[in-house]
């Protein structure tokens, strides 16, 4: 399964580090990104994507850091991993285990990273990488911002979807 | 220059092999080695990545050594490495510079060797 863009993106409610658990509804625009701990295009990604959280907090965006990758034959992205890994490098953002896999099954998610930007009514708005280069920092996650100014104005993102480019998702089985 | 044997270890759920065979067949070129061949070998099973000491997708070998440093949370098995380039940068292939380094070092070693 997929989301294709502009249809209503799955709910779901999964558990944070800390037990709570999140879902991506009530706000003006959420970011849910498949994510994992040792995947060096994640990990390449990653303080972009922290700075996104950040940057937009106070304007009504949540984003959503989601690790479902196989924790049986991959131990660094276990539950355990990620809470000793938020702990230390003291996230702005919730990092949610999907132990089932279901959630990134529902999406269709591919690759960590792999992002997608859902509106108030949780329509599907934007998929694909934060910007065109893992290794160029100064892109500073473009695609996603940009994505996030034309849900919050209102608007189209452009472009609405771009090739998600990373590690493979960790599947069971 | 004498060449080494060059050995480029993939796995295909990780999308940075074609780079990592560009980005050494460029420092192949900057040391005068562009003439060698480099061997691709596909690692698809986790017994083959432990028989192999498989640390991630992309592992070059430039005769049977590793030409970067294995990171301490580096564990054998099917999975992207991660590496950590000169200006600290977190990259999915070597350090350009860490492969001519050790294809110099390998070229010199064959040649005192006289290999």
């Amino acid at each position: 399964m997929s989301v294709s863009i502009g249809v209503e993106a799955p709910d779901f409610e999964l558990p944070d580090t800390d037990g709570s658990t999140h879902s991506p509804d009530g706000d003006p625009a959420t970011v849910v990104v498949f994510t994992c701990n040792h995947c060096p295009y994640a990990l390449a990604w990653h303080d972009r994507i922290m700075a996104v959280a950040r940057d937009y907090g106070d304007r009504g965006v949540r984003v959503l850091a989601i690790n479902s990758n196989d924790a049986q034959r991959y131990p660094r992205d276990s539950y355990e991993a990620m809470k000793q890994r938020v702990a230390t490098e003291r996230w702005p953002l919730p990092y949610l285990r999907d132990e089932s896999q279901e959630v990134a099954h529902a999406y269709g998610a591919q690759t960590t990273p792999d992002v997608f930007v859902l509106d108030a009514q949780r329509r599907l708005r934007y998929r694909g990488a934060p910007d065109s280069g893992y290794d160029d920092p100064s892109q500073n996650a473009a695609w996603l911002r940009g994505a996030i100014d034309a849900v919050l104005a209102g608007g189209d993102p452009s472009p609405a979807e771009t090739k998600p480019i990373g590690c493979s998702i960790k599947w069971k089985g | 220059m004498r060449t080494p044997d060059i050995e480029l270890l993939w796995w295909a759920g990780c999308p940075s092999t074609d780079r990592a065979q560009a980005e050494l067949e460029q420092a192949l070129g900057d040391v005068g080695l562009s003439n060698a061949r480099v061997r691709r070998t596909e690692i698809d099973t986790d017994d083959e990545a432990s028989s192999r000491g498989f640390l991630g997708s992309p592992t070059i070998l430039v005769d049977g050594v590793d030409v970067a440093s294995p990171s301490p949370e580096g564990d054998v098995g099917l999975s992207c490495r991660v590496y950590r380039r000169r200006d600290g940068r977190i990259s999915p292939t070597p350090d350009p510079d860490d492969m001519r380094e050790a294809l110099q070092r390998a070229a010199r070693a064959r040649e005192e060797d006289g290999r």
